[in-house]
C-alpha cells in the first residue's frame, strides 16, 4: 500500500495541471493587472482573457491604434536539423523548399486520409531551424513523422513567450521601442533583434488583416518585453486586448480558426465532420508537384473522383443582425450548411459570415441561399430569413497591412 | 548508377517461394517479369541446404502441409516434378513417457495408442475442426474483404462464406462463432481427455506464434493449420523428397518456363518512387531497373521502411507498419547424426513422420511462460523430422539428419543469444535424450538457428517465418496492416506478395498467387 501512495504522489507531482486548472502565461502578472472584467477562458490550458476592459474598444484598438495580445498559449514546436526542410515538406501541405530563411508562411497538415489535423504558421529561422505554431498539440504525430529524417522536434510552448502587436501604430511603436531595422520587414518576413540580453524574433505577421507584428522571446524576458512595448506605445494608443476583439478582426480578414470553423481530424468524433483542405478553403496550399506529403494520395484521389463534399465560403448577409451559428438554406427550405462565425463588420460596413456548405451549394450553386437568424428580443425569438450572398474573402483589405515601408501613424 | 535499357512489366523483389509464385503467375499472364533474389539461390526459408559435410536439410520449413491447390494447378507444378500421393502422407506422433500416440493419414483419420473412448471423441472433434476450418478456407485464396469499397466479386465471395456458415446448420453455426476466438486449451478440455493428444493439438495451434495454449484466440492457429491441404486432403502433411528445396525447384521450373528472368545475388537497395508511384528499383550494386509494377515478396516492414523509405508514404502508414508484431519465438535445430535415432516406443513408419514433444497442454503452456519475459523454455516443445529416412540422399550412408522446430525461443532473449544459445541447445538435447536415449552420443554436428540467426540468414526481420505474428489482430483485413490488406500499397505500382500479407506464412504460395491475381485484375 505504501508503494501505491508513492507512485501516486510521483504522478501528481508530474501533473501540476490538475492543481492549477488554468496555467498562467509569462505575461500573466501584467494581464491580471489589466483584466478588469475577470472574463477568462481556457486556451490550450492557459488562462486567457475574452476581454480585459471593453470588447468594443479593444476591437477598435486593433483597427485604430495598436493592440497587444498574448499568444503564448499557442502551441510551438522547434524543429531543427539537416533534414528539417525535407521533414516539414513531407508533414505539411505547402512547399517548404520555397520558404526562404527569414520568412513565414501559413500552412496546414493532414493525416493519411487527407483530413486536416490543424493549420498554423511555419517560421523559417535559419536554413535548418524552424518554428511551427498551431492551435492543437501534435507532438506524437510530429515525432512519428520524423522517422527516417535527421531532425529533432521539441515542444517549446512553455519556454517561448509570444505577443501579437497589431494595428496601424504597431510599426511606430516597435521603432520607438528601439528595434532598429524593423522597418525593413515586409509582410511574412522575420528577423531577430536584441532584447534585454536575449533575442526576440519579430515577424511581420498576424491574425487581424492589419499592419502588425508577432514577437517571440524566451519566457524569462517576457515581462521586460511587455514593459518595453507598453512604454514605447503609451502615446500611440497601445492597449492590451482579449480574444473577443481579435476574433472579430480575424473574421474581417477572412481567416479561419481550427475547431471553430472546422473540426480537426483528431477531434472529430463523427466521420462526416472531417475536412480535407479543399473543403475549408485551403486547397491553394496543395502542390501535387512537390515531393510526397502526408495525405497526398487521398487528397488527389478525392479531387479526381470528385469526393469533396463540403466547401467553406464567405457570406454577406442582408441586414445587420449577426448570423452566428445560423443554418444556411437553399431556396429558404433545404438545409445546406451552417454559419461558423458571423458579425456586423464595422470596417466593411457589411454583415459578414463564414459558413460550411454541402457541395454543390456554395461551389457551383451560389444563388438563392438564405440564413435563418434567431434574434432574441426580450425573451422571444424573432426569426429572420435573410438572403446570403457568397463573397470572396478577405472581407476587408487594408493597404497598410502590406505597405512598404510601413506607415508611421 | 547505371541504367538498364530493358523495361520490365514487373519486377519481383525476393525469390522466396511466394516471390517465385507471384513471378510465375504474372509471367503466365504475358508479362515480362524479372525476379531479383538477394542470395545465391532462390527459395528463401524453403531451401534445402547443407549444414554439415554430406548432410542436407530443409532450411526452416520442413513439412509441406498447405501448398495451395490453386498454386499447384496454376503453375502446373505436377508437370514440373512435384507429385504428392496419398502414400506420401506421414503420421504425427505425440511422444510421451507413457508411450506414443499416433495420428495417421490426414491429421488423424485414424488415431492409435489411445483409448477407444478417446478415439471416438477425437473422431468427432476432428470432424468439427475440419468443418470449421473449412469455413475459413476459401478466404486463403482471396483478397481479404475490403470493408470500405467492396467489389461485386468480393461481395459475392463474402456471401459464399455466409452461405458456408449457414450450411453448417444452426447449432454448428452458433458453436463456430462461440469457439472462434477461444483458446485451444479450454476447447480441448471440453472434448478430449488424453493429455498426449491435447498436447499435440495445443502445440500445433501455437506453432510459430507468440501464444501459449491458454492465450486467448490460440485456437485460430489450429484452424490456420487445418485450412491447409496437400494432395487434396485437409490436414495432411508430407516430407518432400529432396527437402523443401525440391518444392522450390518445381516452382522455379514453372517460373522459368513461363519466361521469368531470375537474377541471383542481386539484393535491392531501394524502390524508385516518382510522385507517389513506384517505377522501378535500384540494386545494391547501383543498377536502376524500371518496371510498370514492382512486387515485393520480402517482409512488409523491410519493403516500406527500408526499400521505399518513410519519406514516400504517410505518417499513419509508417506507424502501422512499425507496429507489425514480428518477433519470432521458434528456433530451428539441425543435427547430423552418426546413425538414425530410436525414439522409445515409436515404429518405423512413425520415425518417418512428425515426432512431437509436447506431452500435455500444460507442458506447452509452461514452455511458453518464460518467453513472455525474454527467456527460453527450460523444457522446450518441438516437432522433429528425420528426413534422411525417407530420402537417404540427404545424409551420408548410414548417417541421419534430424530437423526440429523448437519453441519457445524469444527473438529478444534477455541474456542475448550469444550466451543463451549453448544453454538452449543443452535444454533441447536434454529433452531429445529423454525420448530417444543415446541420441546425444551420436551427434556429429549440431546447428541451432535462433530467431536472430533466422533473421540474419533468411532476411526475416525478427526471425519470424510468418513475417508478422499470425494472430487475430494481424489477420485478414488487418494483414499486413489495416486499410492495406489487399496486396496493394499507398504507392501506385507497388504490391506486397510475401507471407507478411494475407493469408500468412508456411509453404502455401497463397500470398504470392493472390497478389499476382490482384495485379492482373487491376491490369497494373
Amino acid at each position: 500500500m505504501i508503494r501505491h501512495v508513492e507512485i501516486n504522489s510521483a504522478r501528481s507531482a508530474a501533473q501540476s495541471h490538475f492543481r492549477t486548472l488554468r496555467l498562467g502565461t509569462p505575461f500573466q502578472p501584467r494581464i491580471d493587472a489589466l483584466g478588469l472584467k475577470q472574463d477568462w477562458y481556457s486556451w490550450a490550458g492557459y488562462r486567457a482573457p475574452h476581454s480585459l476592459w471593453d470588447e468594443e474598444l479593444e476591437y477598435f484598438a486593433i483597427r485604430s491604434q495598436a493592440a497587444l495580445f498574448d499568444i503564448s498559449p499557442m502551441t510551438k514546436y522547434r524543429i531543427e536539423g539537416p533534414d528539417a526542410e525535407a521533414y516539414l515538406d513531407r508533414v505539411t501541405l505547402r512547399d517548404v523548399t520555397k520558404l526562404k530563411p527569414g520568412r513565414v508562411h501559413y500552412t496546414a497538415w493532414c493525416d493519411d486520409e487527407g483530413f486536416v489535423l490543424d493549420d498554423g504558421t511555419l517560421f523559417r529561422l535559419s536554413p535548418t531551424r524552424f518554428r511551427l505554431c498551431s492551435q492543437e498539440r501534435h507532438l506524437p504525430w510530429l515525432l512519428d513523422s520524423a522517422i527516417g529524417y535527421e531532425v529533432s522536434v521539441e515542444e517549446e510552448t512553455e519556454a517561448v513567450a509570444g505577443l501579437a502587436l497589431q494595428g496601424p501604430t504597431s510599426f511606430a511603436i516597435l521603432r520607438d521601442a528601439g528595434f532598429v531595422g524593423v522597418e525593413r520587414l515586409k509582410v511574412f518576413d522575420l528577423a531577430e533583434f536584441e532584447h534585454d540580453g536575449a533575442t526576440v524574433t519579430i515577424s511581420r505577421t498576424g491574425f487581424t488583416g492589419d499592419l502588425g507584428y508577432e514577437l517571440f522571446v524566451p519566457a524569462d524576458k517576457a515581462l521586460s518585453l511587455w514593459d518595453r512595448l507598453m512604454a514605447a506605445g503609451e502615446l500611440r494608443g497601445i492597449r492590451a486586448i482579449g480574444y473577443t476583439a481579435l476574433n472579430r478582426a480575424r473574421l474581417e480578414a477572412g481567416l479561419i480558426v481550427a475547431n471553430a470553423d472546422f473540426t480537426t481530424s483528431e477531434h472529430a468524433i463523427r466521420t462526416d465532420r472531417l475536412r480535407m483542405p479543399d473543403e475549408i478553403g485551403l486547397g491553394f496550399m496543395i502542390d501535387p508537384d512537390k515531393g510526397h506529403f502526408n495525405g497526398r494520395r487521398a487528397i488527389l484521389e478525392a479531387r479526381a473522383r470528385k469526393k469533396l463534399r463540403h466547401v467553406l465560403v464567405g457570406l454577406e448577409i442582408e441586414g445587420n443582425i449577426p448570423a452566428e451559428h445560423a443554418i444556411v438554406y437553399y431556396r429558404k427550405s433545404q438545409e445546406v450548411g451552417l454559419v461558423s462565425a458571423a458579425m456586423w463588420s464595422p470596417m466593411a460596413k457589411r454583415n459578414i459570415a463564414l459558413a460550411s456548405l454541402k457541395r454543390p451549394y456554395g461551389d457551383t450553386i451560389v444563388d438563392d441561399l438564405w440564413v435563418e437568424i434567431y434574434a432574441m428580443r426580450e425573451l422571444q425569438y424573432q426569426k429572420l430569413m435573410k438572403r446570403a450572398k457568397v463573397v470572396p474573402r478577405p472581407f476587408i483589405k487594408l493597404d497598410r497591412r502590406t505597405a512598404n515601408p510601413p506607415a508611421d501613424f | 548508377m547505371t541504367s538498364s535499357d530493358l523495361n520490365w512489366d514487373a519486377i519481383v523483389i525476393g525469390g522466396g517461394h511466394n516471390g517465385l509464385v507471384a513471378a510465375a503467375t504474372l509471367a503466365e499472364s504475358g508479362r515480362k517479369v524479372l525476379l531479383l533474389e538477394a542470395g545465391k539461390e532462390v527459395g528463401g526459408a524453403a531451401r534445402t541446404e547443407e549444414f554439415a559435410p554430406g548432410f542436407r536439410v530443409s532450411a526452416v520449413a520442413h513439412l509441406l502441409n498447405r501448398l495451395h491447390p490453386d498454386v499447384v494447378k496454376t503453375l502446373e507444378l505436377e508437370r514440373h516434378g512435384l507429385k504428392v500421393e496419398r502414400g506420401d502422407f506421414v503420421p504425427s506422433v505425440a511422444l510421451s513417457k507413457n508411450g506414443p500416440l499416433t495420428l495417421h493419414g490426414a491429421y488423424g483419420e485414424v488415431l492409435t495408442g489411445a483409448s477407444s473412448a478417446e478415439q471416438s471423441a477425437w473422431k468427432e472433434l476432428r470432424a468439427q475442426l475440419l468443418r470449421y476450418a473449412g469455413v475459413l478456407k476459401p478466404f486463403q485464396s482471396r483478397r481479404p474483404p475490403d470493408l470500405g469499397n467492396m467489389s461485386l466479386a468480393e461481395m459475392t465471395g463474402l456471401g459464399q462464406t455466409a452461405l458456408a456458415l449457414k450450411r453448417l446448420g444452426k447449432e454448428d453455426m452458433r458453436d463456430f462463432l462461440r469457439v472462434l476466438l477461444m483458446n485451444v486449451y479450454d476447447l480441448l478440455d471440453e472434448q478430449l481427455s488424453d493429455d498426449r493428444l491435447k498436447g499435440l493439438l495445443a502445440f500445433d495451434a501455437t506453432l510459430g506464434s507468440h501464444l501459449g495454449p491458454r492465450s486467448p484466440t490460440s485456437l485460430l492457429g489450429l484452424y490456420y493449420r487445418l485450412a491447409g491441404e496437400i494432395g487434396g486432403l485437409a490436414g495432411a502433411q508430407v516430407q518432400p523428397k529432396g527437402g523443401m528445396g525440391a518444392v522450390v525447384a518445381a516452382i522455379r521450373a514453372a517460373a522459368e518456363k513461363a519466361g521469368v528472368s531470375i537474377r541471383h545475388a542481386s539484393p535491392v537497395a531501394r524502390v524508385i518512387v516518382e510522385t507517389g508511384r513506384a517505377i522501378g528499383v535500384v540494386t545494391q550494386s547501383g543498377e536502376a531497373l524500371r518496371a510498370k509494377t514492382v512486387v515485393s515478396a520480402v517482409n512488409p516492414a523491410t519493403t516500406i521502411l527500408d526499400l521505399v523509405g518513410p519519406r514516400e508514404v504517410d505518417t499513419g502508414f509508417v506507424r502501422k507498419v512499425r507496429n507489425i508484431r514480428m518477433k519470432g519465438d521458434a528456433a530451428k535445430l539441425h543435427l547430423a547424426l552418426d546413425r538414425p535415432p530410436q525414439f522409445t516406443g515409436v515404429d518405423t513408419a512413425g520415425h518417418k513422420g512428425r515426432l512431437v514433444i509436447a506431452p500435455s497442454p500444460d507442458h506447452v503452456e509452461r514452455a511458453f511462460n518464460p518467453s513472455k519475459y525474454g527467456e527460453f523454455s527450460p523444457e522446450p516443445v518441438m516437432e522433429i523430422t528425420l528426413p534422411s529416412l525417407a530420402d537417404p540422399s540427404l545424409a551420408p550412408s548410414g548417417a541421419c539428419v534430424l530437423s526440429a522446430v523448437v519453441q519457445y525461443a524469444p527473438y529478444a532473449l534477455k541474456e542475448g543469444w550469444t550466451s543463451g544459445k549453448p544453454k538452449f541447445l543443452k535444454a533441447i538435447m536434454g529433452e531429445l535424450e529423454t525420448y530417444a536415449p543415446g541420441i546425444g552420443a551420436t551427434v556429429r554436428h549440431a546447428e541451432l538457428l535462433t530467431p536472430a540467426d533466422i533473421e540474419d540468414r533468411y532476411r526475416m526481420p525478427g526471425g519470424h517465418w510468418h513475417h508478422g505474428e499470425l494472430q487475430a489482430d494481424q489477420m485478414l483485413m488487418s494483414r499486413p496492416v489495416s486499410g492495406w490488406s489487399g496486396y496493394d500499397t499507398p504507392l501506385e505500382g507497388l504490391f506486397l506478395a510475401g507471407a507478411g500479407s494475407h493469408p500468412g506464412g508456411g509453404i502455401s504460395g497463397a500470398p504470392g498467387l493472390n497478389a499476382a491475381r490482384r495485379i492482373i485484375a487491376m491490369r497494373a
